[in-house]
């Protein structure tokens, strides 16, 4: 199965085209070739973990590579192939459930139920039905051909196709149709700037993730992910010293690190990931939160040899406190915010933050364990909040309330996921969060200064965490309907989209069980020939701190549902700083007056040199040619036409006199030349 | 013609040829009938031939018998006499079809 790796791309890109070419008038058919195209790649990646997993650890320190050789480059070639260790087969797998998942789920979301003007309900699908599948199929190919990347040019290709299919997908909304009623003018605007927003802002990390690339190559000459951590090339880049005064090795991991910030989220870059779920909640759950937003993680754990080198310790200190930094941060931020996808958005971030956080610290297995229970639970979260706002029909916590009565299957699912997210045990996210806190933990007990701090960082997230997502519940699902119309008109959601719910729920449930300390960890052992040990103190600290969240978030949102109109008792509790919570730090509005104002400024600049200057210069040119042109017209029509005309004129008049001579009678002519013979013959005569 | 100790003087012919050449040539010149034209270059035509068999007999040839040169000379122009009369006669025909007349003055097609 290995040798056909390659076919988990191929799938999902024949989707994408078929979509596109051919069935894009019936919505039906492009919504099933994109979920047989996903399936097919669920096929061949389920294959291909039964096929790795009894190879074990061996196929980590000895990963299947197949490559050919794509274009010249000196006297090297780059290459396009595949890889497949651990990682990217689990990954595979991951990748490929949760698109099937979300794919199905999409046939239902993208059919939109509104009253026409009799109040009378209809169903239709969205205008844009085909255009989504094919986006998405094309995301899924960007995605596995992200994970199964044999080298750093190759991954950067797909990392750059996804962040199209996510530009793409997030201004889906973009355009409105007059007969659409689900979307409102305001929204298509939303949707506009949100995609011009992540994908300027992810582009930044992009372009030094590109020149982290560019300098690797400089180093090493090669891209491949066999030769470039091989001992001899990291020993090229781990000992010599740059100007900067440390390691090229150091350097390449910071810049790396920055492909990383922009396309995971983490912090100063986070600010495009809660704007882009303007996008359709599918594309939410899968791009921004379960799989793509994933992949600067992914790059971490890809590079991760580079990271491990005593030589980029620095690198490695940046990532910790940079993820930790992120998850607390971000965490805080989703206390206030009152759009259930924002919140949801923003614990992504956090999350997301866990992971860069604990391969910092070197939990390179904890790291990639989150990664993958995250993306389950966080799809499920994310389809169950879109499930919601399909049946209520907005994003807005504060008109929700009591919907557990009307749409049971989704409450269930959705507090599973919470559970996970929160880390209670037995739920997915318990396992891997707390094994990323035991790791610091038992780090920070030896006196490590980094680890500690990232502990006690990540211990406050998720206080925070299990607060937020204890709001979100008891602020959608309990207490008492805060906006009628909008509850009356609930419904819920049909089988198309609860059964992925399902389904997911059950992974968010038990896919923990492959990385517990009880059942010998498999997942780590597989991924990193890792056995955690289980740590009694450090899980009940994290358990305790996730009980303690979502105690808080009963005694203030369970004991006494909000009202309508009520004033958010967190908002009282604490008073200025949540005005800072609300508005995010302020971070967009730091943003907007610094680096977006003097972009502004310096393009005002431009433009003006470009009025002034450039176009003076090409104006001078063209007034100049302008009377050159003149000169040279009046010269042309007084000699040149001048002579021309004189020469014709005098041609004419002079044949006007010939022309008398031609009589047309013989006789004359014979005259004619009988005198001029008879002359000759008088001058030859007299001579 | 050679009678003994009497010849016509050569300026006779001369006068003669001279004469007839003037006549064709007022003719060709001065008629406005085609046909008369032709016969007017007949008449130039052959008052060369006079010309030409006069000067034979009377410029000394070195071998009489031998040098037949003026006599076939005239032939010739006999013989180009002719044809110029029938493919003159056949213009003039054909003229005459198209335009139903021989009248040069008529005929100036060729007027610039």
């Amino acid at each position: 199965m290995f040798n056909f790796a390659f076919l988990v791309v191929v799938f999902p890109i024949t989707a994408f085209t078929l979509i596109v070419l051919f069935l894009n008038r019936s919505h039906r058919a492009s919504a099933w070739t994109a979920i047989a195209g996903i399936f097919g790649a669920l096929i061949v990646a389920y294959g291909i973990l039964l096929e790795a997993l009894p190879q074990g650890h061996e196929l980590a320190k000895h990963p299947f590579f197949a490559k050919f050789n794509w274009f010249p480059a000196g006297q090297s070639f780059f290459t396009m192939g595949w890889m497949l260790d651990p990682l990217a087969v689990v990954m595979l797998a991951m990748v490929t459930t949760t698109c099937l998942m979300i794919f199905i789920y999409s046939v239902g979301y993208m059919r939109h139920r509104h009253a026409d003007e009799h109040g009378h309900m209809h169903e239709s699908d969205d205008p844009r039905y085909s255009r989504f599948f094919a986006y998405i199929s094309l995301f899924a190919t960007g995605m596995l051909g992200l994970v199964i990347s044999s080298n750093l040019l190759e991954l950067f290709v797909f990392w750059e196709i996804m962040g199209l299919c996510s530009y793409l997908l997030i201004g889906f909304w973009s355009i409105r149709l007059p007969t659409e009623h689900h979307i409102d003018d305001a929204q298509v605007g939303r949707a506009k700037n949100a995609a011009l927003k992540a994908f300027l802002t992810t582009r930044i990390g992009d372009v030094i993730f590109f020149i982290g690339m560019l300098w690797l190559y400089i180093r090493v000459g090669t891209l491949d992910f066999d030769k470039i951590f091989t001992p001899a090339a990291l020993k090229l880049i781990t000992t010599d010293i740059t100007a900067f005064g440390v390691p090229s090795a150091a350097i390449i991991a910071l810049l790396i690190l920055g492909g990383t910030i922009g396309k995971s989220a983490q912090f100063p870059l986070h600010v495009w990931l809660p704007d882009a779920m303007e996008g359709p909640t599918p594309v939410s759950a899968l791009i921004h939160a379960a799989t793509m937003v994933a992949a600067g993680v992914f790059l971490i754990a890809r590079m991760f040899p580079l990271f491990e080198t005593p030589a980029a310790a620095p690198a490695m200190a940046a990532v910790a406190l940079v993820g930790a930094f992120t998850a607390l941060f971000a965490a805080t931020i989703g206390l206030a915010q009152d759009d259930i996808k924002r919140v949801l958005a923003y614990s992504t971030i956090s999350q997301l933050g866990y992971m860069v956080a604990a391969l910092g610290i070197a939990a390179f297995a904890a790291g990639t364990f989150h990664l993958i229970t995250h993306a389950f639970f966080k799809a499920l979260l994310f389809l169950s909040a879109g499930s919601v706002i399909h049946g209520i029909g907005t994003n807005d916590m504060m008109k929700m309330g009591g919907l557990r009565k009307k749409m049971g299957i989704t409450t269930l699912a959705f507090i599973v996921g919470a559970f996970a997210l929160m880390g209670l045990p037995p739920f997915a996210g318990f396992w891997s969060k707390d094994e990323i806190l035991a790791d610091a933990f038992a780090h920070g007990l030896k006196g490590e200064i980094i680890p500690l701090v990232v502990y006690i960082m990540l211990i406050g997230a998720a206080f925070f965490t299990a607060l937020y997502t204890g709001r979100q519940i008891f602020l959608t699902f309990f207490g008492a309907p805060r906006d009628q119309p909008a509850h009356d008109h609930a419904h819920e959601s049909p089988a198309v989209m609860w059964v992925p719910l399902a389904i997911l729920a059950l992974f968010a449930t038990f896919i923990g069980f492959v990385g517990a300390p009880f059942f010998g960890s498999p997942f780590q052992v597989f991924v990193a020939e890792e056995k955690p040990v289980f740590n009694f103190i450090a899980a009940g600290i994290s358990v305790g701190v996730a009980v303690a969240g979502l105690g808080l978030a009963w005694l203030l949102y369970g004991l006494r549902p909000l009202k309508a109109g009520q004033r958010d008792p967190l908002s009282r509790m604490l008073g200025p700083l949540w005005t800072l919570l609300r508005n995010k730090y302020f971070v967009d509005e730091i943003y907007g007056a610094t680096v977006i104002r003097f972009t502004i400024l310096f393009a005002a600049l431009n433009a003006a040199i470009d009025k002034w200057i450039v176009d003076g210069t090409v104006n001078l040119v063209g007034k100049f040619s302008a009377l050159f042109g003149r000169f040279n017209r009046w010269i042309d029509e007084n000699f040149v036409d001048g002579f021309v005309n004189q020469v014709g004129l005098f041609t004419d008049e002079f044949s006007g006199g010939l022309r008398a001579l031609q009589t047309g009678r013989v006789q004359n002519y014979l005259l004619i030349a009988i005198t001029g013979a008879a002359l000759f013959a008088f001058l030859f005569l007299i001579r | 013609m050679t009678f003994k100790g009497f010849m016509i003087p050569l300026t006779n012919y001369l006068v003669l040829s001279l004469a007839l050449f003037c006549i064709g040539l007022f003719g060709a010149l001065a008629r406005r009938n085609a046909i008369a034209i032709l016969m007017g270059i007949e008449l130039m035509l052959n008052a060369v031939n006079i010309n030409l068999v006069a000067f034979w007999r009377y410029v000394k040839p070195a071998q009489p018998a031998f040098d037949l040169t003026g006599q076939i000379f005239a032939l010739f122009v006999i013989t180009l006499a002719a044809a110029e009369a029938a493919i003159g006669l056949a213009l003039i025909i054909a003229i005459y079809r198209s335009r139903d007349t021989v009248n040069v003055e008529d005929v100036n097609l060729m007027k610039g």
